[in-house]
């Protein structure tokens, strides 16, 4: 394996910079608009004419968005709805002011979020219900179809079903589970743990997936268009699980593409084509093609981790933003 | 890959104590002096803080096992979410101080910072502070096994409320700290009254600072001349006194031997054989990690220009070279294991076959 590749393309000098002025931690589109979340309280429209929405008296722990709104979470205890007005509004306020640190959302304007222990979802019939973890609630997220959230905490992961009385359903593995996601076919959940690995089972008969051979731990993963592959984090290259047959990737080996000397820090796959966008710990945005590993460059190492990165909903555009709080779109 | 130096991580200072010790008292203390620093404190839902303009968080202490199946492979799951949330108000605050409840045990906290990757790319562990109650600490060193790691993690001890118990009880209970935590720094306190700097920066986490292990041994040693007898070298008195063994060696380093927890240590001015070495702790802490609470060690190996420094919590062991050593220095070796039911002979062994 040589680390010396032929000198990649590069479209790094046709990206718009945005001076962010703070830690980037997460980036999202509200229709064409690139919104950067920033470290502590700000939310960047960064389109034709920039604008700085304050939102939280607090730091933003979590943002999520559905291309219309940007729900965050702040440690102020509060969970705010902000629209592509840069008008905002809270949803929920935790009534101890803990933390809100995960959000989701799902069908329907559903949303969900937590703080402590406690799960919360404002269900697509309006109504709030909670749900008692049985330990930190470290990740969430809600399935493709049927209203279930998973719920990802020590020891494993539970499966809740809002609207029903149904039981909840607990998949076990030991350890500590600090992120969550499901397949876009609704048959495998996927978590990410306090170890460099992620877990699996497949939702049919429980059957565990083990998915080693990090760096560091996993912390940003992505769905590639139409599921194909979970593209993943924390690893000196882009890892990709194959999701394509019945067993996921249970046997098989992940594909290994965009060999690098820095880790990939976050990860972003193209809505629509079989190319990831992935942000290192040394700078670098590379957009890596998976049937061939070619890659172009989108961003120049500069020795500051990226902290987030995202695409607009048609794939269009590529925004990026590192801790060191530089920032820049990239229309393709 | 660039990662931030040392100097640009955030120092985290653990306080750690049992019950009514003292430590809230401490860490209201430190919060209102006036050093001009800015704290952000993660405290224990039951804790009391009186002050309130600072960033304070509300921990659970959730002490999540690894998926290796071993009990001592432990991180404080609430520890690295919250220090993940915090950084994110990076230049509000100097430092973190974790202030853990009564029963909590030190090793997870500190594991936390060697552990997870994000956590000790940001913060680094400065030292763990442990407040202990004159009047009572003999007493819960025999019925609270927490009370007892507590002491022998710590980096800096206060031995607090010294104004409850006479002098000769002072010499006694220091005798008996040392017997279990040779290397830590004891302070005589009363209402948890003492300089803050002698809590807060002390890098006793910090691979360049492992340096005073043997000062601190040995500067016990004339306090305690006239109180106890017994030139036997090597007598062991596990097992059958409420109150530990006191002994003094033939040159004059004295021990108390703990009826379960004690400190091991180990010198030897020939150089050591690396290849021989690492296998051996890695081994030693993969077999009786359990048991050993922290170690660490300064070591001259063969042909090496380098002092090589470690230190490990349980199974976890950091470790690299410092600095080369100077020309008026001993190139000796040294190593303090500190543990329970350390397997001592065995230890001994293992070390003498690392001898190049
Ligand atoms: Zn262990």
């Amino acid at each position: 394996m040589s680390d010396t590749q032929a000198p990649i393309s590069s479209l790094a000098d046709r990206a718009r910079p945005v001076d962010a002025g703070a830690p980037v931690v997460g980036v999202h589109f509200l229709g064409a608009t690139p919104v950067f979340v920033l470290g502590e309280d700000v939310l960047l429209f960064a389109g034709d004419d920039e604008r700085r929405v304050k939102t939280h008296a607090g730091v933003i722990l979590a943002s999520v968005s559905d291309g219309k709104r940007i729900v965050t979470g702040g440690d102020d205890g509060k969970l705010i709805e902000t629209r592509a007005g840069g008008e905002n509004r809270a949803l929920a306020s935790d009534d101890k002011k803990r933390w809100i640190d995960q959000v989701a959302l799902g069908p329907e304007g559903a949303v969900a979020w937590s703080a402590g222990k406690t799960a919360h979802v404002i269900t697509n019939k309006r109504e709030e219900r909670r749900f008692e973890a049985p330990s930190t609630v470290a990740g969430l997220c809600f399935a493709p179809k049927g209203f279930r959230l998973a719920i990802a905490h020590y020891n494993g992961a539970t499966l809740w079903f809002p609207n029903t009385g149904a039981a909840p359903e607990r998949l076990e593995w030991k350890g500590s589970h600090l992120g969550v996601t499901i397949s876009p076919d609704g048959k495998f959940l996927i978590t990410c743990m306090q170890e460099p690995m992620l877990h699996g089972w497949r939702l049919a008969d429980g059957k565990h997936m083990r998915m080693s051979g990090y760096s560091a731990r996993v912390r940003s993963f992505d769905w590639t268009a139409g599921g194909e592959f979970l593209a993943t984090s924390g690893s000196e290259q882009l890892i990709l699980w194959p999701f394509d047959g019945k067993d996921g990737p249970m046997g098989r080996q992940p594909k290994i593409l965009a060999r690098a000397e820095a880790r990939a820090a976050v990860v972003a796959a193209h809505p629509r084509q079989p190319v990831v966008a992935v942000g290192y710990a040394d700078g670098a945005v590379k957009l890596v093609r998976i049937d061939d590993d070619a890659l172009i460059l989108a961003r120049q190492s500069d020795g500051q981790p990226v902290g987030a990165l995202g695409w607009d909903d048609a794939g269009q555009t590529l925004a990026f933003g590192t801790e060191a709080g530089a920032a820049g779109v990239l229309a393709l | 890959m660039p990662t931030p130096d040392t100097a640009s991580k955030i120092p985290v200072t653990v306080l750690t104590g049992y019950l009514g010790a003292g430590k809230t008292t401490l860490l209201n203390r430190i919060l209102s002096e006036p050093h001009g620093k800015k704290f952000a404190v993660i405290v224990n839902e039951f804790g009391e803080i009186g002050i309130d303009n600072e960033l304070v968080v509300n921990a659970d202490e959730e002490v999540f096992e690894m998926n290796n199946g071993c009990i001592c492979c432990t991180v404080r799951g609430d520890l690295v979410r919250i220090i993940d949330g915090l950084m994110r108000r990076k230049g509000k605050f100097d430092a973190i101080i974790v202030e853990t409840t009564g029963l909590a045990d030190p090793a997870p906290v500190a594991q936390t910072f060697f552990m997870d990757e994000a956590v000790g790319a940001k913060t680094k562990l400065d030292a763990v502070v442990t407040v202990a109650d004159a009047k009572w600490l003999t007493d819960r060193l025999k019925d609270a096994p927490e009370a007892k790691n507590q002491i022998a993690f710590a980096d800096v001890i206060l031995l607090n409320k010294t104004d409850l118990v006479t002098p000769d009880e002072l010499r006694e209970l220091e005798a008996r700290i040392r017997g279990l935590n040779p290397y830590a720094r004891v302070h005589r306190t009363e209402r948890a009254k003492i300089d803050i700097a002698e809590v807060l920066g002390r890098n006793a986490f910090d691979l360049d600072r492992i340096l005073t292990i043997e000062p601190d041994f040995l500067e016990e040693q004339d306090h305690h001349h006239d109180h106890h007898h017994g030139h036997d070298d090597h007598h062991h008195g596990h097992g059958d006194h409420d109150h530990g063994a006191a002994h003094h060696h033939g040159n004059g380093l004295k021990h108390y031997h703990d009826e379960d927890m004690q400190s091991v240590a180990l010198r030897t001015d020939k150089a050591l054989n690396p290849d021989k070495f690492f296998p051996w702790i890695q081994d030693l802490v993969a077999k009786d990690g359990p048991s050993i609470l922290r170690c660490k060690g300064i070591l001259s190996f063969k042909d090496d220009p380098e002092r090589f420094v470690f230190q490990g919590v349980h199974m976890i062991l950091d470790g690299d070279h410092q600095r080369p050593w100077r020309a008026d220095e001993p190139r000796d070796s040294r190593i303090v294991f500190i543990g329970r039911n350390l397997p001592e002979d065995k230890i001994r062994q293992g070390f003498e076959s690392c001898i190049a």
